[in-house]
């Protein structure tokens, strides 16, 4: 059975559609993953799933429960974490800890257990008796996570709950979910980091309040349509003068101290010859690879653009 | 500005909050011209660094000349010649793209004539030239943080200090937000910068890791992945931090 099924969703801000008929729906138990651009209307998605915004047209059921009629019973199931949440600032980590804890009724054997787990995750429990405001941006993301995760709600909603959280914590982060996960909870979260977008069991890619496309992630790879070359190099931009000139080159990318280069169809031998001389000695190394999450949505912000 | 080859000296720069130490004698001198990324896992102390940087935060200890200026006593001269974008607040939301680049022009004193020249070369630069009587609440986030990455520039300060400029940001507006970067380092700027992206820490031209307050690691990318026998920034960065782990 599906936890959250959402159909036809429309939302409009004054004359503007934000969300325009969307249809979606999250397996019980699965962890679902919303990218796209800023602005797309994920945040607006999630809060609708949480009954905080009712939809203009459509409709959105979680567990069987109607948004528009059932709020009481979704919000007794549902934990929510808003974009940039904010705790209590004058509380300690620890205060704030045990607040949630309390409020969402945790038995005390139960706390224990899961604080040990997110002060791992987190690694706050130094700084447990600090108050809240005097701790860095990442490290109130964190706490907040934490708060977010103390209990185990029927249904999570996690909007970019990585923002600004280092790449520790961040893989740390995804392993708590998985076992959150794993107690049968169903979540639906939202990032701005493509990795991220691989641990989840299904993806769906947001632009402009459309959604084009859900599938598993390996699906989702498996859409690019084109042979894409990494290739190393010593200096990026003389190297992608070089490769803009190319006929060849459908779209080139930065990753790093890489460049991601798909092309229209594989050049042979000769051609990566005359390239490597053209670039004397810039040209380190070239290899075929398997296309990412993030190459797949720079290729479908490319294809938007035209 | 002075005649040093250096943007930012410091000597052993130290901020404690009570007994807890967020920078522990930080030494390092940066180019002018760089691009230097500060990287760290959450706390280490990169945001207290630039704060103390901007003259916005007095040291406990040590010693810091920012464009020439000492960090003690010319914190109004430091203020002038540098650009400053923290890692909470960039901008009004409820102000309009153009009331906000005004509200800029305005805290850095510069003539109506300038701001009008200046504001219109940077909202056509960052493609909202027909928008800015939008506000800035409805601005996707990428267009956002280009905008205020250019109001900071707005009196042309030599050194710019970023603080996480691109968390949050989308793939694509990431590589626009670091193309906006490069420009800003050709036109001589030295830029400062803080990111959790590892593909970005490959975009400077030196990185320091963080790692308590203290600086663990300083070199470019390549030499700081072939110290440490790794392939990536991201894989030099995870060692980094959990190698204190093991101690
Ligand atoms: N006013 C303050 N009082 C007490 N401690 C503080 C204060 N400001 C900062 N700190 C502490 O100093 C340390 C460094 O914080 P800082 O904000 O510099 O980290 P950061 O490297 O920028 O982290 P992030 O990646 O999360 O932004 C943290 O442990 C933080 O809690
Ligand atoms: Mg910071």
């Amino acid at each position: 059975m599906a936890a959250i099924v959402i159909k036809d969703f429309v939302k409009r801000y004054d004359t503007i559609e934000a969300v325009k008929g969307i249809n979606l729906s999250v397996e019980k138990g699965g962890l679902f993953g919303l990218i796209g651009p800023d602005g797309a209307g994920k945040t607006t998605l999630m809060r609708a799933v949480c009954t905080l915004l009712l939809p203009d047209k459509g409709s959105i059921h979680v567990n069987g429960f109607d948004t528009k009629k059932d709020f009481a019973q979704i919000r007794s199931i549902i934990g929510y974490m808003p974009q940039r949440f904010s705790l209590y600032q004058d509380l300690t980590v620890a205060q704030n800890l045990k607040f949630f804890a309390d409020l969402f009724q945790v038995p005390l054997d139960e706390q224990e257990i899961r604080l040990a787990e997110l002060y791992q995750f987190s690694r706050l429990e130094p700084f447990k008796n600090r108050l809240a405001g005097k701790l860095s941006g990442g490290m109130k993301q964190k706490l907040a996570l934490s708060c977010a995760l103390i209990h185990t709600p029927e249904i999570l909603v996690l909007d970019e709950p990585t923002f600004g959280v280092d790449p520790v914590s961040r893989d740390e982060f995804w392993k708590i979910l998985h076992t959150i996960r794993e107690k049968g909870t169903t979540i639906l979260v939202s990032t701005a980091y493509m990795d991220e977008a691989n641990l989840c069991d299904r993806v769906a890619l947001f632009f402009d309040g459309k959604i084009q496309i859900t599938d598993k992630p390996d699906n989702l790879r498996a859409q690019y349509k084109y042979p894409l070359f990494q290739i190393k190099v010593k200096e990026l931009n003389p190297m992608i003068d070089l490769f803009n000139s190319v006929k060849e080159v459908h779209t080139i990318q930065k990753f790093g101290d890489a460049l991601h280069i798909s092309f229209y169809e594989i050049p042979d031998e000769g051609r990566w010859e005359n390239w490597k001389n053209e670039a004397e000695d810039n040209l380190l190394s070239r290899e075929q690879i398997e296309p990412s999450i993030e190459d797949i949505f720079l290729e479908m912000m490319e294809s938007m653009d035209e | 500005m002075s005649n040093s080859v250096y943007a930012v000296e410091t000597t052993d720069l130290t901020r404690r909050f009570g007994k807890f130490i967020a920078v522990d004698k930080v030494s390092l001198n940066v180019h002018k011209g760089e691009i230097f990324g500060f990287l760290g896992a959450n706390g280490a102390g990169k945001t207290t660094l630039i704060r103390m940087l901007s003259g916005i935060l007095a040291p406990s200890s040590g010693q810091a000349n920012v464009a020439g200026y000492n960090i003690y006593d010319q914190t109004e001269q430091i203020k002038k010649n540098i650009g400053y974008m923290s890692q909470k607040f960039s901008l009004y939301d409820d102000l309009t793209i153009a009331e906000n680049i005004d509200f800029f022009g305005g805290i850095y004193g510069l003539s109506a004539r300038i701001l009008e020249e200046r504001k219109a070369a940077l909202l056509q630069k960052v493609g909202l030239a027909d928008f800015s009587n939008r506000l800035t609440r409805d601005l996707p986030l990428g267009f956002k943080q280009r905008l205020a990455l250019g109001s900071s520039l707005l009196h042309d300060p030599p050194i710019i200090f970023l603080d996480e400029p691109t968390s949050g940001v989308d793939p694509k507006a990431r590589r626009s937000f670091w193309d906006l970067i490069y420009d800003t380092c050709e036109m001589g700027k030295t830029v400062f910068v803080t990111t959790h992206f590892m593909d970005e820490a490959e975009y400077c031209h030196r990185v320091s890791i963080l790692r308590d307050g203290q600086i663990i690691a300083l070199d470019n990318p390549r030499a700081l992945k072939k110290k440490y026998g790794k392939s990536s920034m991201q894989e030099v960065f995870v060692h980094i931090v959990k190698e204190k782990d093991l101690e």
